[in-house]
């Protein structure tokens, strides 16, 4: 019934296949603006354009579809192989071709969020590189130069840090990157602030962090271009994001992850206080040692002045005196000997002269010297002799004329006093005067009584 | 010659006394460590006294060169080192 109205060339509607796509195109895509489809994806590819074409499949079916460069660059995850994801796009027809496919908008991963999908992902990948490997972890500083800040400068992070590490080390030397945490470009701010602080020479340890937040605030953290920078950082970093619990990938790359900013301050400096006491402490066994030593080194310098040379050094000095006087007299017995060998040679020499002196000269000068000797000595003992008799003679006449003669004949000599002037006669002695009679042995001291000037010597006188 | 750190400083010090308390070294070492011992202990409290508290910032300079500025006031609003491109 129905056949021979098809055999009607009449009834015939022919479509070109241009229009029946068209048509079929129209009907598809209005029909599915906006579905949700969920699938395993298959058959991925990514050509040098961005797009990226992959089949969504299920036990039954399949169905193209493709993610252009837009929209792939707003996944946070990658989109691979196995993955069972649920998209929401519209159904577009390839004319071209004659396919229908689905353009997708949105993908989202089947049983969790993208975002952990993604921070699983990247840890694989990322691990598998060696990224987080316990081996390259490097110990920081014990007392860091200047530290570097990497974090936002609004939040409240900055100034709980900069308060604790000040609190513990006054004089702390800082240099703060300023940075956005969260939103787009964040990740890359952070990076080149981490690189930035590299660059500078005098820090030597970087704190990289933010206060607490939802995994999509802190998501800056988990970007693999973050992870990078602190993976490549000259200098150890700290990283510090969120309130404990949250475990960013930064902080797997990072040298030491602190669990908050606070407690990477803590970490990045030691407490002035306990520092000053070391050094205390080292400044006095540094200062009770030397004063010990010094005692030490006092008491060996004691006991060498002890020792005899410093106690008696003049004693040392007389043994070296004697010491210079033996070798004074050797060096004179040595001058002696040579002295002497000298002297038998002019003894000598002067025999020599002697002998080749004219003798008969000597010999006659020396006879007639000799007879002159003697006469001179006959000379004089023969006038000697002479001398000796009259002298002998005049001694005779004198022993004669000596009063002393006279008086060992009975006479005696009176003398007046004072003045002892011989008296011869009586007048002239004063009558009361004294005077003094010699006879020949001893004197008589006698007072005048009277005085006769007339009388004879022998007259009688009446007592 | 590069100034030791502050913990190279205090190690070294700790082995120098440590060794004069052994009281092994000769007197000519013994002065050179005094010396040196001394040396270390003026580095040290360099180190934790001289330096004035110091922030600085690092800002950019007509887009690329980087530069230092002290941070005058804490309160202060730093700017952001770098612009989203």
């Amino acid at each position: 019934m129905a056949l021979p109205d098809l055999l009607d060339s009449a009834q015939r509607q022919v479509y070109t296949v241009s229009a029946l796509t068209r048509e079929i195109r129209e009907h598809l895509e209005s029909g599915y603006p906006d579905v949700w489809v969920e699938g395993e994806v298959s058959n991925l590819r990514r050509p040098a354009s961005g797009h990226i074409y992959f089949t969504l499949k299920d036990e039954k079916a399949q169905l193209r579809a493709v993610l252009f460069k837009m929209s792939a660059a707003l996944l946070r995850f990658d989109l691979e192989d196995g993955l069972k994801v649920l998209v929401r796009g519209r159904v577009t027809v390839y004319e071209p071709r004659g396919e229908y496919q689905i353009s997708v908008s949105h993908v989202e991963p089947m049983g969790l969020g993208p975002l952990e999908l993604a921070f699983q992902q990247t840890c694989e990948r990322l691990e598998k590189e060696g990224l987080f490997d316990e081996g390259r972890k490097r110990p920081l500083p014990f007392l860091p130069e200047r530290i570097g800040i990497v974090t936002s400068p609004t939040g409240a992070a900055i100034r709980d840090m900069l308060r604790v590490l000040y609190d513990r080390f006054p004089t702390l030397k800082v240099l703060i990157a300023p940075v956005r945490v969260q939103g787009k470009g964040a990740a890359r701010e952070i990076a080149r602030a981490v690189e930035n602080l590299n660059q500078q020479k005098d820090v030597d340890v970087i704190i990289a962090g933010r206060g607490g937040g939802s995994i999509e605030d802190l998501w800056a953290f988990n970007e693999e271009t973050v992870a990078r920078a602190i993976f490549s950082s000259r200098v150890p970093v700290i990283s510090a994001v969120g309130h404990e619990i949250d475990f960013t990938i930064a902080d797997f790359v990072a040298d030491v992850r602190a669990p908050t900013p606070t407690a990477a301050a803590e970490m990045a400096v030691p407490e002035i206080e306990v520092l000053a006491d070391r050094v205390g402490e080292l400044d006095q066994r540094l200062a009770s040692i030397a004063a010990a030593q010094i005692r030490s080194h006092r008491r060996d310098l004691s006991a060498l002045m002890e020792r005899r040379p410093f106690r008696r050094p003049v004693s040392v000095i007389h043994e070296w005196q004697q010491e210079v006087d033996d070798r004074v007299e050797e060096l004179v017995a040595a001058v002696r000997r040579n002295l002497s060998a000298s002297r038998l040679g002019v003894d000598s020499a002067s025999r020599q002269l002697l002998a080749a002196a004219p003798r008969e000269t000597v010999v006659r000068l020396r006879t007639r010297a000799l007879a002159l000797q003697q006469a001179l000595v006959r000379s004089v003992s023969h006038r000697a002799l002479l001398t000796r008799e009259r002298f002998s003679a005049l001694t005779h006449r004198l022993d004669a004329a000596s009063p002393l003669s006279v008086l060992g004949r009975g006479f005696s000599i009176c003398r007046q006093l004072p003045d002892l002037k011989v008296l011869k006669k009586a007048s002239a002695a004063l009558p009361g005067g004294d005077v003094r009679v010699d006879l020949t042995r001893g004197h008589l001291i006698c007072g005048v009584k009277e005085v006769h000037p007339k009388e004879g010597v022998f007259e009688r006188t009446e007592l | 010659m590069k100034e030791p750190s502050f913990e190279e400083a205090m190690t070294r010090l700790e082995e120098i006394i440590q060794q004069l308390e052994d009281g092994e070294a000769e007197l000519d070492q013994t002065l050179s460590l005094f010396e040196e011992g001394v040396k270390l202990s003026k580095l040290s409290h360099k180190r934790l006294e001289s330096a004035e508290k110091k922030i600085e910032l690092l800002v950019k300079k007509e887009g690329k060169k980087l530069e230092r500025r002290p941070v005058e006031d804490d309160g202060e609003e730093l700017p952001l080192l770098d612009e989203v491109e």
